[in-house]
């Protein structure tokens, strides 16, 4: 952090700028200067199946973040928001970073698929621009490796993944070529991937190049019915209970590869896409309030309402939609404002629960 | 009908309760049928609220932030003192009204910004936005002018409405109104500490700690940046900053307090009793806020200045629509009121204040003798409207 960021983002300055953080200053003059903040320009888009007729567009994002960001390990995940066009709602969602570890500053690439309920994927994928400014937060998440690549060892690494579940992976791989020797991992790592066709797998062409490579990397796709089965992941690596394991993709896959490893999953880490929530109608489904751990029937009745019954006090005021004392975090579902009827199914968003009644099933942070 | 018949019409009483006969009986029928149409006058901004209102915040945002700089950065030039001064001024007033407030109320927060968030945001006063939050977008907006329940009503200082029991103290009604407002920010501050029912023993210990700590924290965060960090930044000229500083707050106080004080004291508003208001439908909610509220009328730079709080009356039927969109509802608003025979109190700023000033050095003194609702002469003026 250079002496001018550490200043910007002192004590001091945030007295100086309040009510407004320091970063409202900032980009008055250059929407690239931050303190605090992160925020990536669009450098270039460049889609990554043009030929796939039927199923959905993918493009890889090049973004220039701001110097506030700090880099991100390989298999780490970013949350990006956008600011929707029209409705300027902006819109936050979780992408996995597809190019190699970047170092504080440096640029980084998204690969998306924009599928037809995502809004944010669709507008990254099918509209957005070089230039476009993106809201970030710093990179997260544990679906990483813990070695270096520069140290070769013994260890063998294995790699499962299917769709677009391939990026964190692919992060991950990349990182291995790019800091090992001689452009080799320096370690034997088997990757398993299914897509739903050649002709819509992403990367392919360096897929190919990596598999024709001696880099100590195999590589194995599987298309359309090749499903995964246990007995190929036997076949490919016998030892696999015993193997670092890394698995990424729709819920279904992961729920095979974990019924493949059984209770000696120590070595398996997976990271799934969120089932989309499935609504029934009003009353009926489950309510749960993840941090009480309380959960019952849906009666139909406000968030607020049937908290209350669950004998859960949470804050409210004016129980009629007006003051925000009551403001929780869905996280899961669909719900109805009471007073519009108008529904949501967002994940993650922000609702008045003493106006809001669940539709279905219905997860809130309470 | 002649002027003279309509005389005693236009002059409005300076207190006027729900039940006064001027104002209309609606059935609960009516009153439901009122809310509904309300309720699709909401439905209807909420469906158009978009980028407009998105561009129009940030624009107001950056602007505040010019004057901000421009005054912060003209008190290093002494000659420009006045300017400094002037720049500040509507630096917190644009803050304190047209972002502060609004954010606050939750306007914005459809979109996601977490800068423009009302669980973010903290505005540039002493008041903490957590206190402020619970004392006003619950207590004052959900219990609007209903005696007993409305802190607002006075503030637990004034005496401004004649059911409020005369006590000698209240002999100092104009000195403590004329104080209140120098000192408005201040007092917004320790509103919430509700020091009356301290008093009174009406609090315990633990309550006011609660509320009291974030204030103290505030109040330090103010009086540093205005009063040290900033003085201190102008190296020589630190007692003309630090005075300046201070002008500007007093400045903005009396901007704000003035507007605010035209939003509910206004000859012609209503108060409610608790009664009244037992089991109240959404309907009869409306129909309070609207009787409860007074308008201020003006060009379009006042709205802004007053964070579009001189249309308190859209405001307090829908607090948490972008205030922006007031003067356009306030169209469909008054054919409502003139639908249902409900009086909509609007006037210039000086005639709004003037009633209030009034009100306040009247409501010193204990009520007067005469009953002031007595049926026969008030049949005989319902009998002249109609």
């Amino acid at each position: 952090m250079s002496i001018t960021t550490k200043l910007l983002g002192s004590k001091a300055v945030a007295a100086m700028t309040a009510p407004h953080g320091v970063d409202r200053y900032l980009e008055m003059f250059n929407p690239m200067w931050a303190a605090t903040e992160v925020r990536a320009r669009v450098v270039s888009i460049h889609r990554e199946n043009p030929d796939a007729a039927g199923s959905a567009p993918v493009a890889t994002l090049t973004l220039q973040p701001t110097s506030t960001w700090r880099g991100h390990r390989a298999g780490q995940y970013v949350q990006v928001g956008v600011e929707m066009p029209g409705s300027a709602r902006r819109m936050t969602r979780c992408f996995s970073i597809s190019s190699a570890a970047s170092l504080p500053g440096e640029r980084f690439t998204l690969t998306v698929r924009a599928n037809d309920e995502g809004q944010v994927s669709k507008f990254l994928v099918n509209e957005a621009r070089p230039g476009q400014m993106l809201h970030l937060s710093q990179a997260d998440g544990d679906f990483t490796i813990h070695e270096s690549a520069a140290t070769p060892t013994n260890n063998h690494l294995l790699m499962i993944s299917g769709g677009s579940g391939i990026t964190p992976v692919m992060s991950q791989i990349r990182t291995l070529l790019r800091d090992g020797y001689d452009g080799r991992a320096n370690r034997k790592v088997t990757f398993l991937h299914y897509a739903r066709s050649a002709e819509d797998q992403i990367f392919a062409e360096e897929l190919a190049a990596i598999a024709a490579a001696d880099n100590h990397i195999d590589v194995h796709l599987r298309y359309g019915d090749q499903t995964f089965s246990e007995f190929e992941l036997r076949r490919l690596v016998p030892d696999y209970k015993n193997t670092d394991t890394w698995a990424c993709g729709p819920g279904g896959l992961i729920e095979l590869v974990s019924a493949a490893y059984g209770d000696d999953n120590a070595r398996l880490r997976v990271e799934f896409f969120k089932p989309p929530a499935f609504s029934t109608g009003a009353a009926g489904g489950d309510v749960s309030f993840t941090r009480s751990g309380e959960s019952a029937e849906n009666t139909g009745a406000t968030l607020l309402e049937q908290a209350e019954a669950l004998g859960l006090k949470p804050e409210f005021g004016c129980r009629m939609g007006i003051c925000f004392s009551c403001v929780k975090t869905k996280t899961d579902g669909t719900v109805r404002n009471v007073l519009t009827g108008e529904q949501s199914s967002l994940p993650d968003e922000e609702v008045r629960i003493c106006v809001s009644a669940p539709v279905g099933d219905c997860s809130v942070d309470l | 009908m002649t002027i003279t018949d309509i005389k005693p019409q236009t002059k409005k009483k300076s207190t006027v309760r729900a039940s006064d006969p001027k104002n209309p009986n609606l059935t609960p029928e009516q009153l439901e049928e009122f809310g509904n149409e309300l309720d699709a006058l909401r439905q209807e901004v909420l469906g158009k609220l978009g980028k407009e209102d998105a561009d129009y915040i940030r624009m107001i945002v950056k602007r505040q932030q010019q004057f901000e700089i421009a005054g912060r950065a003209l008190f290093y030039l002494p000659p420009a003192w006045p300017l400094a001064v002037a720049a500040l001024s509507v630096s917190k007033i644009l803050e304190n009204m047209e972002i502060g407030h609004n954010v606050m109320h939750g306007q914005y927060d459809w979109m996601g910004d977490p800068k423009l968030n009302s669980r973010i945001y903290d505005w540039d006063t002493m008041a903490p936005g957590e206190n402020w939050k619970y004392g006003h977008n619950y207590i004052h907006h959900t219990y609007t002018n209903i005696l007993g329940k409305d802190r607002d009503i006075g503030y637990g200082i004034l005496r401004m409405d004649e059911d409020q029991k005369w006590r000698p103290y209240y002999l100092g009604n104009p000195l403590y109104a004329v104080l209140l407002m120098l000192l408005f920010e201040e007092g917004v501050a320790v509103h919430d500490l509700e020091v009356d029912r301290i008093m009174a023993g009406e609090r315990t210990w633990e309550e006011t700690k609660k509320v009291g700590k974030p204030i103290l924290k505030k109040v330090g965060k103010q009086t540093f940046k205005d009063y040290l960090l900033f003085p201190a930044l102008t190296g020589p000229f630190f007692v003309s900053t630090l005075v300046g500083n201070a002008v500007a707050n007093v400045v903005r106080n009396i901007w704000t307090f003035n507007i605010i004080f035209c939003g509910h004291f206004p000859a012609g508003v209503a108060t409610f009793t608790e009664e009244e208001c037992e089991n109240e439908s959404r309907g009869h909610w409306y129909y309070r806020q609207l009787l409860g509220s007074a308008n201020i009328t003006g060009g379009k730079l006042f709205h802004i200045m007053s964070g579009n709080l001189s249309h308190q009356i859209e405001h307090h039927l829908f607090p948490d629509i972008p205030a922006r969109r007031y003067p356009e509802l306030s169209v469909e608003v008054k054919a409502l009121c003139e639908k249902y025979g409900i009086e909509y109190n609007t006037g210039g700023l000086t005639h709004q204040l003037w009633t209030v000033a009034k009100k306040i050095v009247r409501l010193s003194f204990p009520n007067s003798k005469r009953k002031p609702e007595q049926a026969p002469s008030v049949n005989l003026d319902d009998a002249v409207a109609a």
